[in-house]
C-alpha cells in the first residue's frame, strides 16, 4: 500500500494528500453530503422503528431490532459516504473529507442547539409575551434587579467552589485507588453511585440528611440535626442558615459530580504507558514526584477538560436549588439558571427569561477562551 | 527489578514495592471518602426498606439500632412501586430511548472528535469553539424551540423553511433531542482524547497509505476505548435518569412513556411517599450500575502503551 504515499515520504516528513484545494465548493459539497447522510439516516430509522412497532407486539424484538439499526445504521452511512467520495476526482477528495466526518455533528448542533440560540436572542430583546420590540429593557433588568445580582454573586461561588471540590476529591481517588491492589473497582462504584441517582433520588436523599421539623412537628429525620439532638443541641434549620445553605446545597453537587470527575480522571491515568512510571520509579523517583512529575503533566488536558465541564454544569445548575422546599429567594439561594426557569416557564415573562439565559452563554466566553489557548498549544506541540 | 531474583511464589512482596510505602495512608483516605459519599445512600436505602410508618416518625439511622427487629424492615415498598400498571413495558421503553440515545451520539461525536483533532480544514478553530459553546445552552430554553419545531416546523418570515415531521411522540424524536443535547460533550471529550493519543501512530499508518477512514476505524476507535466507554456511562444514565426530555417529547401517559416518568406518575404530586420515592429511586438504579460495572473493565491501564513501537 506504499503507492500512495508521495515522494516527500522518506525523511519521516509524511507529506500525504492533504495538500490539495479545498475551495468554498468542498464546504458545501461536504456539508451537504452529510445533512442528506443525516436526514437519510434517522428517517430510515424512525421508519423501521414506526413500521415494527405497529406490526410487532413483541416489544423485545421491537426494541432489539431498533437498537440494532440505530447502532449500525449510524456507523453504515458514515462508511457509505465515504466510499462514495473516493469517486471525486483525487485533488478534491481530501477537502471535501473533513466534512463528511463532522457534517453530520455540525448539522444536528444546527438544529437542536444553535438555532434555539438564535431563537433565544431575539426573545430576549422583546416584551414578556414576545409581541414587541423592547431593545435592552430585560438586560436592564438582568443587571439592576437585587435578586438577579444576588444570583450572579451565587453562582460566581457555585463555578468556584463545586469544580475545585469534585475536581480535587476526584483526583485524589482516581490516584489513590490506583495503588490499591485490590477493590478498586468496587471502590470507584461507590464514589460512581451518586451518578446513577436521578434527580427525584438526589433531592429526597439530600432531604434525609437536611431535613428540619421545628418543635412539635414530629422527629427529626434529617441525619444532621439528628447528631445536633444526639450532641444535646437545639435542630438547626439548615437550608435557612445564609450564608452556610448555598454551600450546603453546593455540596450535594460536589457528591454527584465526582464521580464523574474521578472516572475520566482515572481513565486519564490509566492511560499513561507503564513504562514511563516504573522507569521513574526505578531512577529513584518518590512517589510524590511521580505524582507530581508525570502524572499531573501527562493528565494535565484532561484536568482542563473536566473542570470546563464542571465549570459550565455549575452554572447551568437550577434542579438542586430549584427543588428545595425553602423559597430560594427568601434565603438567599438564588442562583442564575434558576431564575431564568423561573422567569421563562413560572412568571411567564420569556424576554427576561431568555435575556439571563444570554447572560449565561456571554459568562461561558473566558472557558471557551482558555479551552481554545489550550487546543493551539496542543497542536503546536505535535 | 530484575535484579531481584525471588520465588515467583510471592509475587505481591517484590512485585510491587511501592503501593506498601504509602499503603496505610491510600487506604485510611480512600475509606473516608467511600463513607462521606455512602451515608445519603446509604439513608435511601434503609429508608427504601423501612415501613411506611416508622420513615417519616423515626430517623433512617435507628433502623440501624436494631436491625433484627422484622417489624423495623419491609419489602412493601418495592411490591408497592413494581405493582403499579405498566411497569415492565415502561422498562422496555427506557431501553428503547436510552440505547440508540447512547450510541449515535457517540457515533457521530467520534467521527467529528477525529476531524477536530486529525483532519485539516477550514474552520476547524472555529467550529470547535462553536460546539464547546454550546455545552453552556441550557436544556431547557432548547424544549421549546424544538417542540414548536416538532409540531409545525419552522416558521422564518411567514416562508416554511423547515417541515412539520411530525415528530412529537415519537421515539425518532426524543432520540434526535438527545443526540443533538449530548454532541457538545462528546465532541468534547472525545476530541481531548483522541487529539491526545500519540502522533506518531498517525503519522506512520499515514505513511503506510492508510487512509483516514482506516484511521480512524482500525486505529483510532480502538485505541479510544476508555474515553468511549467513559462516554458511553455518562451518556447512558443521563438519558436512563432524564425526566425532562421524555416528559415533553413522549408524553406523559400512554404506550411510549419511560421508567422515569412512570415512577414520577407513581409518586404523585407531592413528593412525600418517601417509602415509595426510596424504593423507586433504587429500582431505577439498577440497570445503570450493571451498565457501569460491565463498561468498567474497559478502564484498563496501558491502553496505548506499546502501540508506539514498530
Amino acid at each position: 500500500m506504499r503507492t500512495s504515499t508521495g515522494p516527500g515520504g522518506d525523511a519521516g516528513t509524511p507529506e500525504i494528500v492533504d495538500t490539495e484545494r479545498r475551495g468554498p465548493l468542498a464546504i458545501v459539497i461536504g456539508l451537504l453530503v452529510a445533512a442528506v447522510l443525516v436526514l437519510v439516516a434517522f428517517f430510515v430509522l424512525g421508519w423501521a422503528w414506526d413500521l415494527l412497532r405497529d406490526k410487532s407486539a413483541n416489544r423485545f424484538l421491537v426494541v432489539g431490532v431498533a437498537i440494532v439499526i440505530g447502532v449500525g445504521g449510524v456507523f453504515f452511512l458514515y462508511w457509505a459516504a465515504n466510499r462514495v467520495i473516493d469517486f471525486f476526482p483525487a485533488s478534491f477528495r481530501e477537502g471535501v473529507r473533513p466534512y463528511i466526518f463532522v457534517g453530520p455533528c455540525l448539522v444536528i448542533l444546527a438544529v437542536f442547539l444553535v438555532y434555539p440560540v438564535f431563537n433565544t436572542l431575539l426573545t430576549s430583546l422583546r416584551d414578556a409575551r414576545s409581541t414587541s420590540f423592547v431593545g435592552l429593557a430585560n438586560f436592564r433588568f438582568v443587571f439592576s434587579d437585587p435578586n438577579m445580582l444576588r444570583s450572579i454573586r451565587n453562582t460566581a461561588l457555585w463555578i468556584i467552589v463545586v469544580p475545585l471540590a469534585a475536581v480535587s476529591i476526584g483526583l485524589l481517588f482516581a490516584t489513590l485507588a490506583d495503588r490499591l491492589r485490590r477493590g478498586e473497582a468496587v471502590a470507584k462504584s461507590l464514589i460512581f453511585l451518586p451518578m446513577a441517582i436521578s434527580l427525584a433520588g438526589a433531592s429526597i436523599t439530600w432531604q434525609l440528611i437536611y431535613s428540619y421539623r421545628p418543635a412539635g412537628f414530629g422527629s427529626n429525620i434529617g441525619l444532621l440535626n439528628g447528631v445536633m439532638l444526639g450532641l444535646g443541641q437545639n435542630p438547626v434549620k439548615w437550608l435557612e442558615l445564609q450564608p452556610w445553605n448555598n454551600l450546603l446545597l453546593m455540596v450535594i453537587l460536589v457528591w454527584i459530580q465526582t464521580g464523574f470527575a474521578m472516572v475520566v480522571l482515572s481513565a486519564a491515568i490509566k492511560a499513561i504507558p507503564d513504562e514511563i512510571i516504573e522507569a521513574a520509579r526505578i531512577d529513584g523517583a518518590s512517589e510524590f514526584q511521580v505524582f507530581r512529575r508525570i502524572m499531573v503533566p501527562s493528565i494535565l488536558p484532561t484536568v482542563v477538560v473536566v473542570t470546563t465541564y464542571m465549570v459550565i454544569n455549575a452554572m447551568k445548575v437550577f434542579d438542586i436549588v430549584f427543588v428545595q422546599p425553602a423559597s430560594a429567594e427568601v434565603n438567599g439561594t438564588v442562583v442564575i439558571a434558576e431564575r431564568m426557569i423561573r422567569w421563562a416557564f413560572l412568571n411567564r415573562d420569556n424576554g427576561k427569561g431568555a435575556a439571563i439565559a444570554i447572560v449565561l452563554f456571554i459568562a461561558v466566553i473566558p472557558v471557551l477562551i482558555w479551552n481554545v489557548k489550550r487546543f493551539r498549544e496542543e497542536e503546536a506541540m505535535r | 527489578m530484575s535484579t531481584v531474583v525471588v520465588p515467583p511464589t510471592t509475587p505481591t512482596a517484590v512485585d510491587d514495592p511501592q503501593p506498601r510505602r504509602g499503603g496505610w495512608f491510600v487506604k485510611i483516605t480512600i475509606l473516608v471518602i467511600i463513607i462521606l459519599w455512602s451515608i445519603p445512600t446509604l439513608g435511601v436505602l434503609i429508608t427504601s426498606f423501612r415501613p411506611e410508618a416508622l420513615t417519616d416518625t423515626t430517623g433512617w439511622w435507628t433502623a440501624l439500632a436494631h436491625p433484627f427487629s422484622a417489624a423495623s424492615w419491609t419489602l412493601e415498598n418495592y411490591r408497592l412501586a413494581l405493582d403499579a400498571g405498566g411497569f415492565g413495558n415502561a422498562f422496555l421503553n427506557s431501553l428503547a430511548v436510552t440505547i440508540p440515545s447512547t450510541v449515535i451520539p457517540i457515533t457521530i461525536a467520534a467521527f467529528a472528535a477525529y476531524a477536530f483533532a486529525w483532519m485539516d480544514f477550514k474552520g476547524r478553530y472555529v467550529l470547535f469553539v462553536i460546539v464547546v459553546g454550546l455545552l453552556v445552552v441550557p436544556l431547557q430554553m432548547a424544549l421549546i424551540p424544538i417542540l414548536k419545531m416538532y409540531t409545525q416546523g419552522i416558521t422564518l418570515f411567514g416562508m416554511q423553511i423547515f417541515p412539520d415531521l411530525g415528530l412529537q411522540g415519537t421515539f425518532l424524536g426524543v432520540w434526535l433531542a438527545h443526540t443533538g443535547f449530548g454532541l457538545p460533550l462528546a465532541v468534547y471529550l472525545l476530541r481531548n482524547y483522541i487529539g491526545s493519543l500519540p502522533s506518531s501512530i498517525i503519522e506512520s499508518a499515514k505513511m503506510d497509505g492508510a487512509d483516514h477512514f482506516t484511521i480512524f476505524w482500525r486505529l483510532v476507535v480502538p485505541l479510544s476505548v476508555p474515553a468511549l466507554a467513559a462516554f458511553a456511562i455518562f451518556q447512558f444514565l443521563w438519558v436512563w435518569n432524564d425526566l425532562l426530555v421524555a416528559y415533553v417529547f413522549l408524553g406523559g401517559a400512554g404506550q411510549n412513556r419511560v421508567l422515569t416518568v412512570a415512577l414520577r406518575g407513581l409518586v404523585g404530586a407531592r413528593g412525600e411517599n418517601w417509602h415509595l420515592l426510596t424504593a423507586a429511586a433504587f429500582i431505577s438504579m439498577a440497570l445503570p450500575l450493571v451498565v457501569f460495572f460491565s463498561l468498567q473493565k474497559y478502564f484498563v491501564r496501558g491502553l496505548t502503551a506499546g502501540s508506539v513501537k514498530g
